[in-house]
């Protein structure tokens, strides 16, 4: 890959990897807690699945920047700053009720599956392969996810008014799934990355078509996206206080 | 010390380290080996994970440089590779008999369709019925799922198809 792009690639996948580091210490905060012991399981799996496939994005975007795979991941998760972090505002919400919850990941994997897909045509090897790794591992929350929406969204009139309120609540948060890199041009123009329009055009016409499935509706239209990357909830701070504090009590230690 | 390892003696040792999660199956019969270089100034192993966010990755790339270097490579590489990404069909066809012995069906390989692999009955590893039920596609590891038998009325875990 052509050296000028690889900062900006590995820019645009640290805004990945942070997305699934936070969305997976929120689901993992269900352990212990969640309704049914299956969903306690399937929850912290989620959570360690999700928390796996950060750790592949981290690790690319060590490699892309010339630093140590083993250990630069660490140092991004544990010892960066809350506004040095590029995730999406939805993953940063609190964990809410277990409809929030199933909404949220629903909406998040369902857009990541979109990604994945035009991510494993990428033009940069070792982008494609992971992409293909990760999404074998997504149809597994695909269907987990389906199934819950499908069940709430059908099952009492309790259960449908809370999946309908998180999903009104959510929904403002969707136009950022797909906001593009600040160099998505030229990304998108060597194939190394793929056009977020497209990629977002297709998951807002299939996931409005599941949630319509489980009488869910949508907003009409797809938000806007109300400020970068770099922009974040008053939440992030204390989800980085909580993740980071054992890492930071003696940063020099060996884990 | 005479000479450098040899890389069928490197492919035995790795087939005496265990999976820390499924202690009955060696790595190579796990199937997560995917290459082995000896070089002149030690070894590299590629190492497929399992799952990505496999706990027991940690491990196992510890193991194999200790056993690695304790045979006399004086340097061990564990270099974790995606491609192609770790199936449960990797699995050796001869390991399959013990992961049923120890209680863990394995999936159906090889993976075609998972929908119709999902579907299908998994054999209770404990009485052979295949009146089984999965009662959970999530279990105590990232590979793993939760079924239950009806004629032994008992759960019983089985290998996650991927």
């Amino acid at each position: 890959m052509r050296p000028d792009l690889r900062p900006l690639l590995a820019d645009a996948l640290l805004g990945l990897a942070d997305d699934e580091m936070i969305l997976a210490h929120r689901d993992s905060e269900w352990t212990g807690h969640a309704p049914i012991l299956e969903e306690d399981i399937a929850f912290a799996n989620i959570a360690l699945d999700e928390m796996g496939h950060a750790g592949i994005w981290y690790r690319l975007v060590a490699e892309l920047r010339g630093e140590e795979p083993d250990t630069y991941p660490d140092r991004l998760v544990f010892h960066r700053a809350p506004d040095e972090f590029r995730c999406i505002r939805m993953v940063e919400l609190p964990k809410g009720d277990w409809a929030f919850t199933i909404v949220r990941q629903f909406l998040f994997d369902s857009a990541e599956i979109v990604r994945l897909q035009a991510l494993g045509q990428s033009h940069h090897p070792p982008l494609a392969k992971a992409a293909a790794k990760i999404a074998i591992e997504e149809r597994y929350h695909d269907r987990h996810l389906r199934a819950w929406v499908r069940r709430l969204g059908l099952g009492t009139e309790e259960s449908h008014g809370k999946m309908q309120a998180a999903l009104d609540q959510l929904w403002p948060y969707t136009g950022q799934l797909f906001e593009p890199p600040s160099s998505e041009g030229e990304l998108v123009a060597a194939g190394s990355f793929p056009a977020s329009e497209a990629m977002a055009a297709a998951w807002v016409e299939g996931a409005a078509a599941t949630l319509a499935d489980a009488g869910l509706r949508t907003q009409a239209g797809q938000p806007g996206i109300n400020g970068g990357r770099l922009q974040h909830t008053e939440h992030l701070e204390p989800l980085l206080a909580e993740l980071q504090s054992v890492a930071r009590l003696e940063p020099q230690a060996s884990w | 010390m005479a000479g450098p390892i040899s890389e069928q003696r490197v492919w035995e040792e790795l087939g005496e380290i265990v999976d820390p999660e499924i202690p009955v199956l060696s790595l190579v019969e796990l199937g997560v080996i995917r290459e082995v270089e000896v070089r002149e100034d030690g070894v590299r192993v590629a190492l497929r994970p399992t799952f990505a966010g496999c706990p027991a990755l940690h491990v196992m790339r510890a193991q194999i440089g200790e056993r690695l270097r304790a045979l006399g490579a004086a340097r061990v590489e564990v270099e974790v590779v995606l491609d192609p990404p770790w199936s449960t069909d990797d699995i050796r066809p001869e390991a399959r008999p013990k992961l049923v012995a120890y209680g863990l069906a394995p999936a159906p390989s090889p993976i075609i369709q998972l929908e119709a692999i999902l579907a299908a009955p998994r054999l209770c590893p404990r009485c052979g019925s295949a009146d089984t039920e999965v009662r959970n596609e999530f279990g105590p590891t990232p590979c793993r799922t939760i079924h239950y038998c009806r004629a032994c009325l008992q759960p019983f875990e089985g290998m996650k198809p991927v």
